[in-house]
């Protein structure tokens, strides 16, 4: 965890590369958004398939207030999550007291909802096109106007996150959920109100994408509906399937890899993306069900079982 | 408006929704069939769809084979695709829980559509309608000759389904499956081939419904998604897990889908099937026909 701490500190003599910072402060961003997913799924065992109608709300919550209205974007950016956590109380509140199904299909519902809202409502959002014109962000006069300045920005944030999510992990709600893990009939028995520790974990991942959403606005500066879509939504999950949906840690690598695979590395695919990212899902969870951060303890398993 | 005109145009988005209704409805009836024996949502149903149609372009207006042959050729070609899906993405899982597999198939339809988008490119395809394109007058609407023929393809899944699950041995250890996996194995019934039987026989009604609707609505390779989560909307309201549920669901939805186009606004036309299903889970999460003990038996 503090290696957390130092490993932005050492990648600021990198920038050899220098546009890879800027794929890192998307993996930055990225990362803010699936942590609590990945908490969402690992530990309370559900799914969202609608996590980018969040992130987008955050986004277009943060654009629409700061440009029509000229909101400060901090004060817009909770706004942002407070939409969020109201949405989500709402659809999870019922969907979690039933199979998990319910939850996976209410969320690619609502996320196609509102990708179809963001794409329809032309007046407040613009449109297919877009809305741009969205300022940056600065914290007492400083500024986050440059690549450098918003990779701290982000990256901090998401440290903060990280701290926090460890802390409810380790705290009566992780314990509760890994109960719930192992038997949920069983954490039932306990007197544990499994149905309300998943709907915590269901508000918390969603108020992260939010915030995550903003930050996205605030440094690209523009917004449109086509990155809010279903096929972002799979990207958050593929993203927490080959980190490693077990552990938050999973959320880091697998953003980060993402990341560099989506602006970089499968540039060369195009629009085969699709196909490429399906096969990656696939291979990952039939040969590494606990992802790049189980792969260690998975790879001395099988050495262990070669030694006999 | 005009009385008449009025009655007119709800007759015509009754027709239209009837007619996309039975669609709805044949994928809530593949959802079901994989769901009862393996508990899985495969999201990759509505990619069958898809597929059905495309191939049935690539057989008969590429290759120029006789539209029967296509047809048929068709069927077995998704068929096998299914079994594919259930050989390569789902047993070969070694820990499967409920959610990877859901994960798998998610995976599996990201590929299908990929496939898709490599062979047949992104442009729409048409298929020469089955008895032609002259339309009938009904009550004052026009109904599409095609439009008979997919609520036919609906009546004929429906009887051969009941006929397969009540009369054949097959169909009766398939619902032994479905019901208990275990007791099954125990009286013999190897429940891996059942399951691969489920999905053959998904991808199968899908591709039905797939050629089908092509010759009135085209098909592209994207469509799989739609079809699929409307397909799934069908099936929550029918009650997950009901054969006459999906049926009804499937119709209740396509009129649901088509009055709110025609009434309400036609740039949301895709919202109200999902926004009827987020209704739905608030308010009804049994459906219409399903049973509410059932929900609460989690697995997943």
């Amino acid at each position: 965890m503090l290696v957390m701490l130092l490993v932005p500190w050492v990648l600021k003599l990198v920038p050899g590369v220098s546009h890879y910072l800027d794929i890192l402060v998307f993996a930055g961003i990225y990362t803010l958004a699936t942590i609590g997913l990945s908490m969402l799924m690992g530990y309370a065992g559900q799914i969202s398939l609608g996590h980018a109608a969040f992130f987008g709300i955050g986004a277009y919550v943060s654009g629409i207030l700061t440009v029509r209205y000229g909101w400060n974007p901090w004060f817009c950016m909770f706004v942002g999550v407070i939409v969020c956590v109201i949405v989500s109380f709402l659809i999870g509140t019922p969907c979690l007291k039933l199979q998990g199904h319910y939850l996976a299909m209410a969320t690619l519902a609502f996320g196609i909802i509102v990708f179809i809202v963001f794409s329809e409502e032309i007046e407040m959002t613009g449109g297919p096109d877009g809305m741009g014109g969205i300022p940056g962000l600065s914290l007492f006069g400083f500024k986050f106007n440059s690549v450098l300045s918003y990779y701290y920005l982000v990256w901090g944030v998401v440290t903060i996150a990280f701290l926090f999510s460890v802390n409810v992990i380790q705290s009566r709600i992780g314990r509760a959920l890994r109960a719930l893990h192992s038997s949920e009939t069983g954490a039932n028995a306990m007197g544990i109100n499994v149905s309300g520790y998943k709907l915590q974990i269901f508000v918390y991942s969603a108020v992260l994408a939010s915030v995550a959403g903003s930050f996205y606005a605030h440094y690209i500066n523009f917004v449109s509906p086509g990155s809010f879509d279903v096929h972002f939504s799979i990207k958050l999950l593929i993203m927490i399937v080959v980190g490693g949906m077990y552990s938050i840690w999973g959320a880091v690598w697998g953003s980060i890899l993402i990341a560099f695979l989506s602006l970089e590395w499968l540039e060369m695919f195009k629009e085969f993306e699709v196909l490429a990212y399906g096969v990656i899902l696939l291979l990952v969870t039939i040969f590494l069900p606990n992802g790049l951060v189980g792969l260690p303890a998975q790879v001395m398993g099988w050495v262990e079982k070669r030694k006999k | 408006m005009d009385q008449a005109v009025f009655w007119q145009m709800l007759v015509q988005y009754l027709i239209t929704g009837l007619t996309i209704g039975s669609v709805y409805a044949m994928v809530a009836v593949g959802f079901n069939i994989i769901y009862n024996v393996t508990e899985i949502i495969n999201l990759a149903q509505g990619e069958f769809v898809v597929l059905g149609g495309l191939v049935m372009v690539l057989l008969q207006v590429q290759f120029g084979l006789h539209p029967l042959i296509a047809f048929c050729l068709t069927i077995m070609v998704v068929l096998g695709i299914g079994m594919l899906l259930d050989r390569l993405a789902i047993r070969t899982i070694r820990q499967p829980t409920v959610l990877t597999l859901i994960i798998a198939t998610i995976a599996a339809s990201m590929i299908i559509k990929g496939s898709a988008m490599y062979v047949w490119g992104k442009d729409p395809y048409d298929l020469p309608a089955f008895s032609g394109r002259t339309p009938i007058a009904f009550l004052g609407a026009i109904i599409q000759p095609q439009a008979l023929w997919i609520f036919g393809f609906l009546i004929l899944v429906v009887v051969l389904l009941t006929l397969f699950f009540e009369r054949t041995i097959l169909g009766k250890a398939m619902k032994a499956s479905a019901d208990n996996p275990e007791a099954a194995t125990l009286v013999g019934i190897n429940v891996n081939h059942m399951i691969l039987l489920s999905f053959a026989l998904s991808a199968a009604i899908g591709a039905l419904a797939g050629i089908g609707l092509t010759p009135m609505a085209l098909m592209e390779y994207d469509r799989g998604a739609m079809l699929g989560i409307k397909g799934f909307a069908a099936v929550i309201l029918g009650g997950l897990g009901s054969f006459p549920g999906a049926v009804l669901g499937g119709l209740l939805l396509g009129l649901i889908e088509s009055l709110g186009a025609g009434y309400i606004s036609s740039g949301y036309k895709d919202a109200f099937a999902l926004i009827a299903l987020l209704l739905l889970l608030f308010l009804k999460p049994s459906g219409l026909l399903g049973n509410v003990a059932i929900l609460k038996l989690k697995k997943f």
